[in-house]
């Protein structure tokens, strides 16, 4: 009890670690990838190659006033960053990161908690981050705030059918909820997921931009329309936590995906004990996707950006999963 | 004390504390906050149980899915607490509020009295793997009792269709019976003649 105890408190910590250092260098990527596909040289002063930047931003949110507008409603504009951090993390605790090996004579799992409902429990999560949107916008007391927080409460709501839908063709196929079996299925390239469902993919990938609030979904916070969107009134610290708290979101999104359509930690070559660094690699592809798509799209307009998701991703999903279904039955 | 048995005191306190303070807030805002705390609560309490399914479909579904629906209606209407929902009421009716309560307290204590309850269970954690699983609750679901289940499928259905037709009536507040359809026909001409 007590090693199990002590055994996944070091991996939290390495895994906290790892996300949380991935955002910091996740907006280094961002702004490189986009500055050289706008043939700029994006951030290029602290470190080489401007590879500090991170740092000294985070160095800077820190030290930053805290302003705290006078109409707000406190205890709630205070929670809402919280309750959009603390999600946005909670799903690495099912992700499974790499094969298990054996560590100094102990047997490791890579992942800390292996849930038979892994899946679901993705799911859960998620559903909570909405509120932290909703809430900084209600609690803020600003119209643009307020404007972005409605937007990205209906944007979600609408968004979530589809993305729930989206990978129950996998596990129809896969017949179990469990991460790590769907990991340990896709044992080679052609048993990856992706070549089943691979309309399921493309719904998945598309509603988790959305969900995670990118371009070209970005409509709680076009800046063009609203200044910041629901954290307009946020500064400090508090804005840090929202802007940690979507980069988390991107990557957990890239980590579910990988494991769904691409086999997760699995590929030739490595130990199993190096595994995680095929898994590391097809995440980075997924945020290099993300950010792709967001030097290349202009933003949706927002009554199209409904009628996309209830018109065309919501009856492509059930005609997805209909015919999965059928497929699986015969 | 069990560390089970811990953890199920913290959440089933935390669970009625959540919904006492839900009813005690002015705030609506606030009231559906604490009543995701009282569903994350239970939702721990029914994984403690072994029903892990059961406790993740009450995130997905009341947690995550409904409650965001309440605060966007509330957040819609704007509804700031206590000038909305009426001053504090005189000495009469707080009076009479505190009487009904004791009255119905009073009340339930009897009926409960009165109902021969089974002891109660030992706390038990340790089921076997497949309960509360996926794979159970759907074989009840569509076996034993899939007339409840589709049957319930076709009142929320009816539901859905009812909050349509609601919310598409052309003219919002009127009844769509046959007067209301005359005065639009009515009205349509006398439009097409201004155009």
């Amino acid at each position: 009890m007590l090693e199990m105890i002590v055994a996944s408190s070091i991996k939290v910590i390495i895994v906290m670690l790892a996300v949380l250092t991935g955002c910091a260098y996740a907006t280094y990527m961002e702004r490189k990838v986009v500055a050289f596909m706008q043939h700029r040289i994006g951030p290029s002063y602290a470190g080489p190659y401007g590879l500090l930047q991170p740092i000294a931003d985070a160095i800077k949110m820190a030290f930053k006033e805290d302003v705290v507008p006078d109409k707000v409603e406190r205890i709630t504009y205070a929670l809402a960053p919280i309750a959009s951090f603390v999600p946005s993390l909670l799903v690495f605790a099912v992700v499974p990161f790499s094969a298990d090996f054996t560590l100094v004579g102990r047997q490791v799992t890579g992942v800390i908690s292996d849930l038979n409902i892994g899946i679901l429990f993705v799911f859960a999560i998620t559903s909570l981050g909405v509120y932290g949107i909703v809430l900084a916008g209600w609690s803020s007391g600003s119209k643009y705030s307020l404007m972005g927080g409605i937007r990205s409460s209906a944007q979600m709501i609408s968004y979530e059918i589809s993305y729930g839908l989206s990978i129950v063709g996998v596990i129809l196929i896969a017949n179990t909820l469990s991460l790590r079996q769907l990991v340990e299925q896709q044992d080679t390239i052609l048993h990856w997921y992706i070549w089943k469902q691979p309309l399921g993919f493309l719904l998945y990938l598309t509603c988790a931009i959305a969900e995670t609030n990118r371009l070209p979904f970005d409509l709680p916070e076009a800046e063009s329309e609203l200044v910041g969107g629901y954290h307009t009134e946020y500064s400090s610290f508090r804005f840090a936590m929202f802007f940690i708290g979507e980069y988390a979101n991107m990557i957990a999104v890239s980590c579910v995906g990988t494991t769904l359509f691409f086999g997760g930690w699995q590929g030739p070559f490595l130990p199993a004990g190096l595994s995680v660094i095929w898994f590391v690699i097809k995440v980075f592809c997924f945020m290099f996707f993300y950010i792709w798509l967001r030097a290349t799209f202009p933003r949706f307009r927002y009554d199209q950006l409904m009628n996309f998701g209830w018109k065309v991703l919501f009856p492509l999903a059930v005609v997805n999963l209909l015919v999965t279904g059928l497929i699986v039955l015969w | 004390m069990t560390i089970d048995a811990v953890i199920f005191v913290i959440s089933a306190v935390v669970a009625i504390f959540g919904a006492a303070m839900m009813i005690a807030q002015r705030n609506p805002v606030a009231s559906v906050l604490y009543l995701i705390l009282s569903l994350i609560a239970q939702a721990v309490i029914y994984v403690q149980l072994g029903a892990l399914f059961v406790g993740i479909m009450l995130v997905i579904v009341y947690a995550g899915a409904i409650m965001v629906l309440f605060l966007f209606v509330i957040m819609l209407l704007n509804l700031r607490g206590s000038e909305e929902l009426g001053k504090p009421s005189g000495r009469v009716s707080r009076f009479t509020k505190y009487v009904i309560t004791l009255l119905f307290f009073v009340e339930l204590i009897f009926v409960i009295r009165g109902v021969a309850l089974p002891p109660a269970p030992e706390l038990v954690t340790n089921q076997p793997d497949a309960f509360g699983s996926v794979k159970a609750v759907s074989m009840l679901l569509f076996t034993k009792y899939l007339y409840p289940f589709q049957l319930t499928g076709v009142l929320m259905l009816i539901a859905v269709v009812g909050a349509v037709v609601i919310a598409r009536r052309e003219h919002p507040g009127e009844l769509p019976d046959d007067t209301a359809a005359e005065s639009t026909l009515a009205e349509t001409p006398k439009e097409g003649t201004k155009a």
